[in-house]
């Protein structure tokens, strides 16, 4: 260094690296929830907002309570669970199947892969006389529009899963004599894991959509059956409640993905 | 088990990567493979141990592997390749499984790579918890666990930073003279070359073909980290390589 840097004072090096790493503190959350509910409440108590914009929190709350003593809450959601747990389970596990299989034969792959593009589009919604003529007005009905509309997300997150698993790994299986369906159960399934689980997610969230959709023919009980009842009537009080226990529905599903996911994917992190 | 390779040729569409390779690769010697980059020499090795098919050529085995040996072929890669959702004991269990070796004639063979790595610690550690040279520990114990005839080692230690790959070459050292194996090892780095190979066979740049076969008599255990007599060596070994490696280094990648 010459005598002339030595003479002026040193200047501490700024930081600047850091940032870039979001984490989430629990409480932020719930903070976030109890902040806005708290607000509407004073707000629609003192009348800045009009009960007829948004109800009541409290009001939605009556209403739920009422759903419980009353015991309509479990003749509502029994029969809902059911419909997501079927529905569900035949469209994941389909669609489980398929997206393997896609990744991992040509023919099907060439076959299937603008098929599910083509199906992936489409509203499931707008197939529900499809689905009554097919299948009755029945659950079976109810079941084969929830299946279906989570049939093509899974297989999209499953053959995707499934060309990533490293190729390395797979060559090690075959350099070392393992069988193809050694291969198959041992490397390409557990390296797809992840993106199964991932892509279950979103499809779980879809099941939920499609619950009302299902219940809006010919069903007497339901938690979108409760929904559309409210709605048609404008009673916005129960029209929430059934929200609320919608949402809660996707954030338990959620959390049962999320401790699934610690529990297979332990090896991850 | 000797290997032979009878005028192996291969081209991946219209680039031609190896050109007319006849190599014997004799039982209980280790063989080095070095080359400028991008001269074949990791294709060969797929070739020798069947990853891949020659498009002109065959890879011959003469004799048959000892009746222990589960897979006579056996390759060592330089990513590891572990699985990393099995520890290390699963990982090696892997390979026994489907050969109908479970239970307690699983965990003997196990135990026994193990020891021989120096890994028995860490049995139940899972890949990320272990460092680059104890993966690649876990990945010879592996190959050791299934007999092999002949090992394909790809580029094994070029993974890891020197000070690991001088405490891995002893090692490799030290099982060799213990029991001695046979291997093929591709590698571009010249002091490994001359340190485990009892022969090291120079190609040339692409279309890889044999430029020279060096031998070196001075036994295994006996060679040291930069011993005069293998320096020489290896700078006859770069002499050979200079002049190609720059050339292939200024080549495009995808012609």
């Amino acid at each position: 260094m010459s005598d002339a840097a030595h003479k002026s004072q040193p200047i501490e090096v700024r930081f600047r690296g850091g940032g870039f790493a979001p984490k989430s503190p629990r409480w932020v959350g719930f903070a976030v929830f109890i902040v806005l509910i708290a607000g509407i409440e004073i707000a629609t108590q003192t009348g800045f907002i009009s009960s007829l914009t948004l109800p009541k929190p409290s009001d939605v709350l009556a209403a739920f309570g009422e759903l419980w003593e009353t015991g309509l809450l479990f003749k509502h959601l029994a029969p809902s669970l059911s419909r997501l747990a079927i529905g569900g389970a035949i469209g994941a596990s389909i669609g489980i199947a398929v997206g393997v299989m896609i990744g991992l034969f040509s023919y099907v792959r060439a076959g299937l892969v603008p098929l599910v593009a083509a199906i992936f589009p489409i509203p499931k919604i707008a197939l529900l006389p499809l689905f009554v003529i097919w299948f009755g007005i029945d659950e079976a009905s109810k079941y084969a529009l929830i299946a279906f509309g989570t049939f093509t997300p899974t297989v999209v997150a499953t053959y995707g899963a499934v060309d990533n698993v490293d190729r390395s790994l797979i060559r090690m299986g075959q350099s070392f004599g393992l069988s193809w369906f050694s291969i198959v159960r041992k490397i390409v399934l557990p390296g797809a894991m992840p993106g199964i689980l991932s892509g279950l997610r979103i499809s779980l969230a879809i099941a939920i959509i499609l619950l009302v959709a299902a219940e809006m023919l010919g069903a007497e009980y339901g938690i979108g059956a409760y929904i559309l009842q409210a709605g048609s009537l404008y009673d916005l009080e129960r029209l929430f409640a059934g929200v609320v226990i919608l949402s809660l529905l996707g954030v338990i599903l959620s959390t049962v993905i999320g401790l699934i996911e610690k529990r297979l994917l332990a090896w991850r992190s | 088990m000797d290997i032979r390779l009878d005028a192996i040729s291969h081209a991946y569409g219209e680039t031609e990567v190896l050109r007319d390779i006849s190599l014997e690769i004799p039982a209980g010697r280790i063989v080095c493979l070095v080359g400028p980059s991008g001269c074949g020499k990791s294709t060969l090795l797929r070739l020798i141990g069947g990853l891949e098919r020659a498009s002109q050529g065959r890879v011959l085995q003469l004799g048959t592997p000892p009746a222990d040996c589960l897979n006579p072929l056996t390759y060592i890669f330089q990513d590891f390749a572990l699985l990393p959702w099995r520890s290390v004991q699963g990982n090696i269990s892997l390979v026994l499984e489907d050969h109908g070796i479970r239970g307690a004639r699983a965990d003997a063979t196990i135990d026994d790579v193990l020891a021989r790595t120096k890994l028995s610690d860490f049995s139940n550690a899972l890949p990320r918890q272990l460092s680059g040279g104890m993966k690649q520990r876990v990945a010879i114990a592996r190959a050791l666990a299934v007999n092999p005839a002949v090992m394909l080692m790809d580029e094994p230690l070029s993974a890891l930073d020197s000070q690991t790959r001088e405490l891995l070459m002893d090692d490799l050292v030290a099982l060799w003279t213990r029991q001695p194996f046979t291997a093929v090892y591709v590698t571009h780095n010249l002091a490994e070359a001359v340190r485990l190979g009892h022969y090291i066979v120079v190609l040339s740049r692409r279309p890889g073909a044999i430029r020279e076969i060096v031998e070196i008599d001075k036994p295994l255990g006996a060679r040291g980290y930069g011993d005069a007599d293998l320096e020489v060596i290896q700078k006859h070994l770069w002499d050979l390589m200079r002049e190609e490696a720059r050339a292939a280094d200024e080549e495009l990648l995808d012609v």
